[in-house]
């Protein structure tokens, strides 16, 4: 029972982390399209703030493989 | 006193070479003489148990004394311990995965779980209170693990400094045309930008960070020997990784760093609420990079290993070329993620550094 709870924690989890690197993902997309000189940049910027959405789910991930 | 000639010659890396692999050869055939009956009563034994995917997962990502090679093959590595009568050291072989207990100079040893030595008193039972007194320093396969990835780092990065020495102002060949752009896209990419004036000082440590965990990543990827241990997915290592990055950002944090976290520029009455909160910020931003990386590779693993246990699950051959086509596919994202999770700790590590170091503020 806990095991599958915790696997319901790690679906939600992964529904954040989702929603958030779309919307960076997209955002940088716009950003690309529109000044593409700036490219190099936009990207390592979006790639820092998806790396930290995705410790925010990661910390939840690992919460739900100690209740497996 | 300079240990550089060790490292010159190309005749020393080969013995290196030959060296580990003839260790590992005189080690796998000792396990060789294991006894047979025990291996085949062993497979019967294994076709009534249910298959349980969580068991068998955790089993693989873990660490563990001996490095499994296939079937009941697996290669006896060194236990060190430590015990309040002295050190005792001996081949995990002796536990015989598990199923005898070692009597050692000190005590008596049994392998609970695959994974912890756990003194067993006279009744044969495990004495918790003398156990404590255990301090386990053996060579898992973490260990060796780590033992082979700088290995190979060491001889990529010798003989490409030789060849930096050697060819002076030419064009790169070979293992350097391959390297170079890496370590370039290190320094421009990564150092320069987010440390900026003096990034220079740094850079040994971040080529360090970068090359140990991608290298790292990649032996866990490969499936069978060399590889195949869970080296960066172990937060003792990704712990001690970052514990580096806290320690070298905050003996490097100059006065506006210091300021920023004991005098923030807000009013005298919100420094009860804001202090706190910045030196939480010193600790929860390496303990992120910790979590990071443990996260990402032990996900990646336990990923592709529920993919092949699919397989079991539902014992059915139809399901096998699905499964398959998934691992492959899983690999294939876990290599750029490999070097993703590389890059990313390479960069906030920089990202912390270029924090501490900015002058003007």
């Amino acid at each position: 029972m806990v095991g599958s709870i915790a696997a319901i924690g790690a679906g939600l989890a992964v529904i954040g982390a989702g929603l958030g690197i779309g919307q960076v993902g997209g955002k940088a997309m716009e950003g690309i399209a529109r000044q593409p000189e700036a490219a190099s940049k936009i990207q390592t910027a979006m790639i820092i703030a998806a790396a930290l959405i995705e410790g925010a789910a990661l910390f939840a991930i690992v919460v739900s493989l100690m209740g497996l | 006193m300079d240990f550089r000639h060790f490292f010159d010659s190309k005749k020393i890396s080969f013995i290196a070479i030959f060296a580990v692999l003839t260790t590992f050869s005189v080690a796998k055939a000792t396990t060789y003489a294991a006894p047979d009956t025990a291996a085949a009563t062993g497979y019967e034994a294994h076709a009534d148990e249910e298959f349980e995917p969580t068991k068998v997962i955790m089993e693989h990502i873990s660490d563990a004394h001996d490095w499994h090679l296939w079937g009941h093959t697996s290669i006896p590595l060194p236990v060190i311990l430590y015990t309040d009568k002295g050190f005792e050291f001996f081949l995990s072989s002796a536990f015989h995965h598990g199923e005898h207990d070692h009597p050692g100079k000190h005590y008596t040893y049994r392998l609970v779980d695959k994974k912890k030595i756990k003194v067993v008193n006279a009744a044969g039972a495990v004495d918790e209170e003398a156990s404590k007194n255990v301090w386990d320093f053996s060579i898992t396969k973490n260990v060796a693990s780590m033992f082979l990835s700088v290995i190979v780092l060491l001889l990529i990065f010798t003989s490409v400094a030789r060849a930096y020495k050697r060819r002076e102002g030419k064009a790169p060949k070979g293992l350097q045309s391959f390297l170079e752009p890496i370590i370039l896209f290190v320094r421009d990419d990564i150092a320069r930008p987010n440390i900026g004036h003096g990034y220079a000082r740094f850079m040994p440590l971040l080529l360090t960070i970068f090359f140990f965990i991608w290298v790292n990543n990649l032996l866990g990827l490969i499936p069978i020997f060399p590889g195949a241990a869970n080296v960066t997915g172990n937060i003792a290592v990704t712990f001690v990784l970052a514990l580096i990055v806290l320690i070298v950002v905050n003996v490097n944090g100059n006065k506006y760093y210091w300021k920023h976290i004991l005098m923030p520029d807000v009013p005298w009455w919100l420094y009860p609420i804001m202090i706190p909160v910045e030196l939480v910020g010193v600790i929860s931003k390496p303990f992120a990079l910790m979590i990071r990386l443990f996260a990402n590779i032990t996900a990646g693993h336990i990923i592709i290993l529920s993919l092949i246990s699919l397989i079991f699950v539902f014992k059915s051959l139809a399901i096998a070329p699905v499964s398959l086509a998934f691992v492959l596919f899983m690999n294939v994202l876990e290599l750029l993620v490999a070097a993703l999770q590389a890059f990313i700790f390479t960069l906030l590590t920089a990202l912390f550094i270029g924090m501490a170091v900015e002058e003007h503020h």
